[in-house]
């Protein structure tokens, strides 16, 4: 049995093992699952020590010296990374929230930026639409007429500081509408994705495994 | 008279004679073709007034072109087929290819391991198929980093607004001022849903998505897990935690142990129940499915960024009779999860979760400026389609070009 072979009967039996769980959970379900988090687990870690601790950290820390004087600064994440291992030791675990709360405040404070940048800037950008039936096609009114209401009836919708009572529920009521609308369309759109994820998956077990089609 | 063997030979030479003849010749013709093309087509006029600029609002490492068009180029002659730019550090050279671009383009930008300090002078080419035109030189020009973004000058003011709002609004809920938050029913239910597991005897299973600590989705999902493991510490269940991140994971642990403590339960905390699993997606669903149908939790919540799994989730714990709690801002997942899920905290429902649990000023404050920046972003649209509709696009153009707006 050529390795491809062996390969092609290894992928699809696991398959078949994954697949059992649809009836319910078994010996079969749990080889498969438990085989699948050991390797990927193992694959991750290997994965990020050579692709970012080693090519990030220690070939620059490697790098140190007359002429590359600046890669000292590399010695701050390699300390960062060993404060976080300190938790693995309780007398001196409080120095992992150094580099957690690094890691939190300067995610948060450039996602700012980001944020304001396209769900503000731009949002509004794209929301100011022409309204005047002059010089437009009727569907192209109609289609910026329900923009306009999406996007501020969806605000409103998002507003906490007042209850959804009066026009301001009934405003929200209109928000919530259009949302569900988009969620049905987004889950019309991502199913059928979905199905060709399956239908890729059958062609593997029919073609490459059984060759019946 | 030549026997058949010496016959055939001749006959061969002769036409490998005569075959060599008349490709030296078709070679000679064909050169001298080329060359009376070359002599034919005159070269393409050069390029005129060409500046070189550091470029703008940036950090530094780029120079930008400009240049006239060739007149061969607006009249779509044939003996033009680029333009290229030439850089050196000196006038006399030598100069040395930077970039290429083709016909019709009237600049580049010049981004080649361009030091910011250096002068660098230019020469552009207009280049045909046999011959080609030299520009004047120009230079010297040096790029340099820009401190401030003037392009970016929109993002700045409203930054400046945002955090004046926020410092104002924690300011005032650190006074006692009474912030009013409206209800919601996804995390009106957490309590509900905390109970029951209690009552039957079983765990509550937290999923804080697939993300790391540098999205905001699982920031928000660990603010809210401090109120649930508050929560659930009170009444003394048993809390399970797998992660996809090792990261969040460590955050989690912390997160979950304060909880405890502040419950006045510290000993009632089990580090092993928040644990990595693998940070491979199907990999991390099998053994989150596996957890859900070995371990039968009472409750259920996904809190965080959420992506092609959390449908298989949502369906698995809907199977196993769990109530389930979900909230995310990826929208193409939030379909899925309001199909399969009890309640669903959609976007930014998912952000006011943490201050309407916790009721901490620093989060009222923050719920609040956001609130205001809703209100601004709504007053803005309303007010520039007005303006758009009376054919007024001043208000446009403030968020496409602000300079144009402050000149």
């Amino acid at each position: 049995m050529s390795l491809e072979l062996f390969g092609t009967w290894l992928a699809a039996l696991l398959t078949l093992c994954m697949f059992s769980f649809l009836y319910k959970d078994n010996p079969f379900y749990r080889f498969a699952e438990h085989l699948f988090v050991g390797i990927s687990a193992g694959y991750w870690l290997c994965y990020e020590f050579w692709n970012t601790v080693k090519p990030n950290l220690i070939d620059n820390l490697n790098k140190i010296d007359s002429l590359h004087k600046d890669n000292l600064r590399y010695l701050l994440p390699l300390f960062l990374g060993l404060f976080m291992l300190a938790r693995l030791f309780p007398k001196v675990g409080w120095l992992s929230r150094w580099p957690i709360a690094f890691m939190v405040g300067s995610g948060a404070g450039l996602m700012i930026i980001t944020y304001l940048q396209s769900n503000f800037l731009e949002q509004i950008k794209s929301s100011l639409v022409p309204l005047d039936p002059a010089g437009q096609a009727w569907y192209v009114m109609l289609d910026n007429l329900l923009l306009f209401v999406g996007v501020v009836s969806g605000l409103v919708y998002f507003f906490f500081s007042k209850a959804h009572t009066g026009v301001t529920g009934g405003v929200a009521r209109i928000g919530v509408v259009f949302l569900m609308v988009s969620f049905g369309a987004s889950f019309g759109y991502t199913v059928m994705a979905r199905v060709s994820l399956l239908i890729g998956r059958m062609y593997f077990l029919m073609h490459d495994w059984l060759g019946v089609i | 008279m030549l026997d058949r063997p010496s016959s055939f030979l001749f006959l061969s030479l002769s036409l490998t004679f005569l075959v060599c003849l008349s490709l030296c010749g078709l070679s000679n013709a064909q050169e001298a073709s080329v060359s009376t093309l070359s002599v034919l087509t005159p070269p393409p006029a050069p390029v005129t007034g060409v500046v070189a600029y550091d470029t703008a609002d940036d950090a530094g490492g780029s120079i930008t072109l400009k240049w006239n068009l060739s007149p061969d180029d607006a009249k779509g002659a044939a003996n033009l087929m680029e333009y290229r730019v030439l850089r050196a550090e000196s006038p006399g050279g030598p100069f040395k290819l930077v970039k290429s671009v083709p016909k019709g383009t009237a600049g580049a930008d010049d981004t080649k391991d361009v030091k910011s300090g250096i002068p660098y002078y230019y020469v552009v080419i207009a280049a045909g198929a046999s011959n080609e035109t030299r520009s004047e030189i120009v230079g010297p020009i040096v790029s340099s980093a820009q401190v401030l973004n003037l392009g970016r000058l929109n993002t700045l003011i409203l930054t400046a607004i945002f955090i004046g709002m926020l410092l104002f609004f924690i300011v005032r809920a650190r006074r006692g001022k009474d912030l009013f938050i409206r209800r919601i029913s996804g995390l009106d239910a957490l309590d509900e849903a905390v109970g029951r597991a209690t009552e039957m005897g079983r765990p509550i299973l937290y999923v804080p998505g697939l993300s790391t600590l540098a999205d905001v989705a699982t920031i928000a999902s660990i603010n809210i897990l401090s109120g649930v493991a508050r929560k659930v510490a009170e009444y003394e269940t048993r809390l399970i935690m797998p992660n996809f991140d090792p990261v969040v994971m460590t955050v989690a642990q912390e997160v979950v142990r304060e909880g405890y403590m502040a419950a006045g339960k510290p000993d009632a905390y089990r580090e092993q129940d928040v644990f990595y699993v693998t940070s491979d997606q199907f990999a991390y669903v099998a053994a989150v499915d596996g957890i859900m149908v070995r371990d039968r939790p009472a409750t259920n919540l996904y809190m965080g960024m959420f992506f092609a799994e959390s449908l298989i989730l949502a369906e698995t714990g809907a199977m196993t009779g769990a109530i389930q709690i979900a909230g995310t801002d990826a929208v193409a997942q939030l379909p899925f999860f309001i199909a399969a899920c009890d309640y669903t905290l959609i976007g930014e429902e998912l952000y006011a979760a943490s201050a309407y649990l916790s009721r901490a000023p620093l989060l009222l404050g923050s719920l609040k400026s956001q609130d205001w920046m809703k209100i601004i972003v709504a007053f803005c649209i309303v007010l520039g389609v007005v303006a758009l509709f009376f054919g007024q696009p001043f208000f446009r153009e403030i968020f496409e070009t602000p300079l144009l707006f402050f000149k």
